[in-house]
């Protein structure tokens, strides 16, 4: 590669310019006044993590993880999500904390470099994760919790598709009787190839009844009443588990009010593993890519030796911004523009304005190169200019 | 009603051959579609637009949402890797991928070269046969590697055989068969989920009659 040149950026990498950080700065505000709001309390965790630890245990692919080596020649990655080094937290610097959890974050998060624009290697998300409560209500709360952000932040239409692992895996295994077929099977679903999936039913020995459960799976999208559809498929104790979840997860999104931005959809698959229960997905209508996604992880925190259910969501902070779709100005401000002779009565009248809660910009005259174009750029401009003593000219 | 469907499809043969199974599929379009200049086409009356792209970009338009439908080869999707559902088997514009070389070609021992259109399917093909190759990309007359040296193997859509054939080549291995797919964006399948789900049952219903 030829050297870069000197404004250049890595590949991948964002400057955050004035008008997009206030209106970044405005959104986030709103969403965390929302998550505070719900009693989750706020942590940071380190950007980098070693790679043994949160890098293998995160949900991330490893060829999407950012990896880099320490002085030691330790693997490290930028860290690719927070519910990893969440669940390390979890289970070792608030081990002695009681269950459930309830913690939020938002910052920074990394992928591998890709050249393709619209696909950044670092973002900010903002979430939050319910450790060690298993119930619906818990599922529930996280899903409800994310809609009232999505909302607070601006984006009028939304919809979440809500699935359940549980239920895939039981009427997989169940039509397909071995871990390793119902595996080929569910990779299509995770590559959100139908097609693919519907050649391969078609190509396996089943009687005609078992081909359409399969293919039955692929219907199960719209409202609360394919809950019905999907008990026909299987009966099973893992399914009838998963839709008895469902059904009570679909009164709380009820009770919560949310129920006109929920759809089902179980056909999601996020991950191939990593998921154990419900999961959903978050999507606006004025973008192409999901927004938020989340979901129930009950097998993550074993990995740290702290075993506990959990849940939880993250909010891409980028796109929701372009999903919003509104730009804010900058900040009014106002300008103190003075000669030597008079920096102290400038000072002064500064502080007295600051206390007021403005925001002053104070500016020696010759430090100026064009003072038109200085006063254009501010609400309102105080000369304190010149020998006279007292008063001052205003604009 | 809202803004109309938008569809991504490659010009030519292909949006001629979708466009009649729409119309099959009771879509009122009009008989013809004036002048091939055009990159965005409306149809008022059925509510759709198409995007008229090149067939490799297609997965692009819709993975970023431009579109909220495609019509895709498979070769462009497993070439591509986008992140979109690919929801119907269109069965249009039947060919098939294969590998060809010059007649009589051996495998040889030192550094053996493929060009192909397709280089991530080609390098994913070769490696799942155990075969270390160099791969070259190229963007079009891919025939032309072997007769000239600059690969001793293609990998290439073939769908007649006779443009191989008019070269002097011969297939050597059928690596996957390919036909048109039905894409469709991860947003638009749920915010327009009705429309989308009317459009894609229609559709599957003229192509499994045409099965039959």
């Amino acid at each position: 590669m030829s050297k870069p040149f000197m404004f250049e950026k890595p590949v991948g990498m964002r400057d955050t310019l004035p008008a997009y950080y206030q209106t970044k700065n405005k959104i986030r505000q709103r969403m965390k006044k929302e998550i505070d709001s719900w009693g989750y309390v706020p942590i940071e965790t380190p950007a980098l993590e070693y790679y043994d630890t949160v890098g293998t245990a995160s949900a991330i692919l490893d060829q999407q993880l950012f990896k880099l080596l320490d002085q030691q020649g330790n693997t490290l990655v930028l860290r690719p999500d927070m519910t990893a080094p969440i669940a390390r937290v979890a289970a070792s610097s608030l081990k002695d904390q009681a269950f459930p959890l309830r913690l939020s974050y938002h910052s920074p998060l990394f992928r591998a470099q890709q050249k393709e624009g619209g696909r950044p290697a670092e973002f900010e998300q903002m979430g939050v994760e319910l450790v060690g409560d298993g119930t619906s209500s818990a599922d529930g709360e996280v899903i409800a919790l994310m809609a009232a952000t999505l909302k607070k932040a601006g984006l009028q239409d939304f919809q979440i598709a809500i699935g359940h692992i549980g239920y895939v895996n039981a009427l997989l295994l169940d039509v397909v009787g071995s871990e390793e077929r119902a595996d080929t099977l569910r990779r299509y679903l995770y590559e959100k190839n139908y097609v693919g999936f519907k050649q391969h039913v078609k190509s396996l020995p089943l009687s005609s009844i078992d081909e359409k459960r399969l293919l039955g799976l692929l219907q199960l999208r719209g409202g609360a009443e394919k809950l019905n559809d999907a008990q026909e498929l299987v009966q099973n104790g893992d399914a009838a588990q998963a839709l008895h979840d469902l059904h009570q997860l679909f009164d709380v999104l009820e009770a919560y009010g949310v129920s006109e931005h929920i759809k089902l959809d179980l056909n999601l698959v996020m991950h191939m593993s990593y998921y154990t229960g419900v999961v959903f997905e978050g999507y606006g209508s004025k973008l192409g890519f999901p927004l938020s996604s989340g979901g129930r992880y009950d097998e993550l925190l074993q990995k740290f030796h702290r075993p506990a259910r959990a849940t939880g969501f993250g909010i891409r902070l980028d796109l929701l911004v372009e999903a919003v779709g509104e730009t804010e100005g900058l900040p009014q401000q106002t300008c103190i523009l003075f000669s030597k002779e008079r920096r102290k009565e400038a000072i002064k009248e500064a502080a007295q304005l600051r206390e007021d809660g403005r925001s002053v910009v104070l500016q020696d005259l010759q430090g100026v190169e064009n003072v038109d174009e200085l006063s254009e750029a501010y609400e309102e401009v105080y000369y304190f200019i010149g020998k006279k003593q007292g008063g001052s000219s205003h604009e | 009603m809202s803004e109309p469907l938008t569809v991504a499809m490659p010009k030519g043969r292909i949006f001629e051959e979708a466009v009649e199974l729409l119309r099959e599929a009771g879509f009122p379009l009009p008989p013809e579609f004036d002048d091939s200049r055009k990159l965005i086409v409306d149809a008022n009356e059925a509510d759709l637009r198409f995007i008229l792209a090149k067939p490799m970009d297609v997965p692009t338009y819709v993975e970023h949402g431009v579109a909220d439908l495609g019509v895709a080869g498979k070769d462009t999707m497993i070439e591509e890797e986008r992140d979109v559902y690919e929801v119907l088997d269109l069965n249009i514009s039947e060919c098939y991928l294969a590998v060809a070389g010059l007649p009589g070609y051996e495998k040889s021992d030192i550094n053996p070269k493929v060009a192909s259109k397709y280089p991530n399917l080609a390098t994913q093909y070769f490696k799942e046969q155990g075969e270390q190759v160099e791969i070259i990309k190229l963007n079009g007359s891919i025939e032309l590697a072997p007769l000239v040296g600059l690969a001793d193997r293609i990998v290439d859509i073939v769908s007649t055989g006779r443009t191989l054939r008019e070269n002097g080549l011969v297939e050597l291995e059928t690596i996957v068969p390919i036909t048109s797919r039905l894409i469709v964006n991860p947003v638009s399948y749920r915010m327009k989920d009705t429309r989308i789900d009317d459009l894609v049952e229609r559709l599957a219903k003229v192509v499994e009659e045409d099965d039959e």
